[in-house]
């Protein structure tokens, strides 16, 4: 039977800058369909990880590959979308004229009809014609979302591309992210805004020192921490306890005679979980 | 089209669009007609000799020197646009966050040094060869002389140019801008310098001299093409007018031989593989 590769597949990747380490054997994958998050503080080993995968970088050790085909290989960027996080695009050129180069380099055959679909999708219908050294930072960073779809690439690694987004902005990448997803796409978001990552990814890995130190979903990572109740007598806190147990603790509290004004189930959040893993207050 | 047509084309675009073209146009206006003006006035002078030395042409001297010395400033403009179409090509644009987007596009690193080259080598080739035709041109209006050779002095400054290009483009694989501007610079400089040691050598004697010299032409090749574009200009002209020219700035120059061609070909290629390899290994 034939298996399909991961869209993504990072197996023990280290990754030395002289005595520094900056990855000490990273594994990740992310398949077809998958939105994953990639959370850690400055200088964990995200933009390394994400920049060996695209080829930019060459690991110390191990392996990445992007659709079965190994990292930095014009196959593997054939299917590979990337939006850097520190990028610049020629200033000279119109925001037309920039995706119809990376349609050229990239072999896409989409031609006009493509490029007017992905100004569209990230709002940028009316600056068409307009020069990029005329645009707004966030405009700049929406274009360069566009620029990474160009060809419909199999696997989209996005470093930060929200950074300079306003509220509304952000909205229309998330959607945009969702409808990816929809299509079969497999995205790695690298993003410091948890609020963004829970919302729209399938699986989060936090990165800390160079290493995953924690994976799994955001529900799995935003586990319960306990049930709040207050009664006539005043708060009482049941910690560990989840929603399923609520009910008891309710039944036992009046059953004791207490009268019961307002239950809560209390969820650590991402934010919880990631300053958890990452050692930090 | 394949990648390196693609960037190649998108370097030009970008020299028409930032005007770079417009300027350096404007500017080899200026030369030309300032070398125009001196052309003028010299053979005005030569005119008035009025006791001709006994077997000496004194146009074909007069047009030598002054063709030489254009030959020297085409070479130069053609260094400095060399210069500031690569300095920044790799390193200068990765810390500028242009070229990673590029290089994630199914091309080979390789790809894209080869289209930057082609641009940069065709403009500044067909840069030199059009300003050497004009300077030529304006040489023969006001004189009446022509060089013994034009078609080969007009390719070899292209080729000199064409190293200069690969040097620059290479440099900036490991240099910041800044410092492969200068590097590049100095290395025109030395090629210059060593040139003119071996025409004093030369003159005086010195095998040093004329050792140190030989030995910089085939390790700067475009210093050797140079030599070789002015012996080129003269090279049928014999007797006391041949001793005169001799005796001038641009006069000692001799030519390297057959082997200079293919010995400059494999230097570009050499330059570019380097390139291509210490590419291939940088982090961006």
């Amino acid at each position: 039977m034939l298996t399909v590769p991961p869209a993504l597949e990072a197996r023990d990747l280290r990754k030395s800058y002289g005595s520094i380490d900056a990855l000490k054997g990273v594994s990740l994958e992310v398949s077809e369909g998958e939105l994953v998050g990639l959370l850690g503080p400055n200088g964990a080993g995200k933009s390394t990880l994400v920049k060996i995968a695209c080829g930019l970088v060459r690991p110390t050790r191990g392996t990445a590959a992007i659709a079965g085909a190994p990292a930095g290989e014009p196959e593997a960027h054939r299917s590979l979308g990337y939006l850097a996080e520190l990028f610049r695009f020629p200033d000279w050129l119109t925001a037309d004229e920039l995706l119809a180069m990376h349609q050229r380099l990239a072999a896409a055959d989409g031609g006009a009809a493509e490029r007017k679909r992905l100004l569209a999708a990230v709002g940028l219908t009316d600056a068409t014609d307009r020069r990029v050294g005329a645009m707004s930072k966030g405009m700049q960073q929406r274009l360069g979302i566009a620029q990474a779809m160009i060809g419909d690439p199999r696997v989209l690694l996005l470093d930060e591309p929200t950074s300079a987004l306003d509220p509304a902005g952000r909205r229309t990448v998330r959607r945009l992210l969702e409808d990816l997803r929809e299509r079969g796409v497999a995205v790695l978001l690298n993003s410091h805004l948890l609020s963004e990552v829970e919302l729209v990814c399938d699986r989060v890995a936090i990165i800390n020192r160079g290493e995953v130190v924690t994976a799994g979903t955001p529900d799995e990572l935003s586990r319960a921490s306990g049930v709040e109740v207050t009664t006539a007598n005043g708060t009482r806190m049941f910690e560990g306890a989840d929603r399923d147990e609520a009910p008891r603790i309710v039944r036992d509290l009046v059953a004791a005679g207490e009268e019961v004004f307002e239950v809560r189930v209390l969820r650590s959040t991402l934010e919880d979980a990631y300053l958890e893993a990452v050692g930090e207050e | 089209m394949s990648g390196a047509r693609v960037i190649a084309v998108f370097a030009l675009r970008e020299s028409v669009r930032r005007r770079v073209f417009v300027v350096v146009g404007l500017l080899t206006i200026a030369f030309l007609a300032l070398y125009g003006l001196g052309t003028w006035q010299l053979f005005d002078s030569v005119g008035d000799f009025d006791e001709p030395i006994e077997g000496v042409d004194a146009r074909t001297v007069a047009g030598a020197t002054i063709l030489g010395l254009a030959m020297f400033a085409t070479l130069f403009l053609g260094c400095i646009l060399a210069v500031f179409l690569t300095l920044g090509a790799v390193r200068g644009d990765a810390e500028r966050g242009l070229l990673q987007p590029v290089l994630v596009r199914p091309l080979r690193r390789r790809t894209v040094l080869v289209g930057r080259f082609a641009g940069a080598a065709g403009v500044c080739a067909v840069y030199v060869v059009a300003v050497f035709v004009a300077a030529t041109v304006i040489t023969w209006v006001f004189s009446d002389w022509w060089p013994d050779r034009t078609v080969v002095p007009a390719l070899q400054l292209a080729a000199a140019v064409t190293v200069l290009t690969a040097l620059s483009l290479a440099g900036s694989v490991v240099l910041s801008s800044t410092a492969n501007g200068i590097a590049v610079f100095m290395l025109f400089g030395a090629g210059l310098v060593a040139g003119l040691l071996g025409q004093i050598g030369e003159a005086l004697g010195s095998r040093t001299l004329d050792d140190v010299a030989n030995v910089v032409s085939w390790v700067l090749p475009f210093e050797a093409l140079y030599q070789a574009a002015l012996a080129a200009i003269t090279v049928d002209t014999v007797g006391f007018t041949r001793l005169a020219i001799e005796l001038g700035p641009f006069g000692g120059a001799e030519g390297a031989g057959p082997l200079l061609w293919p010995y400059t070909l494999g230097y570009v290629l050499l330059t570019g593989a380097v390139a291509a390899a210490a590419f291939s290994r940088r982090d961006l």
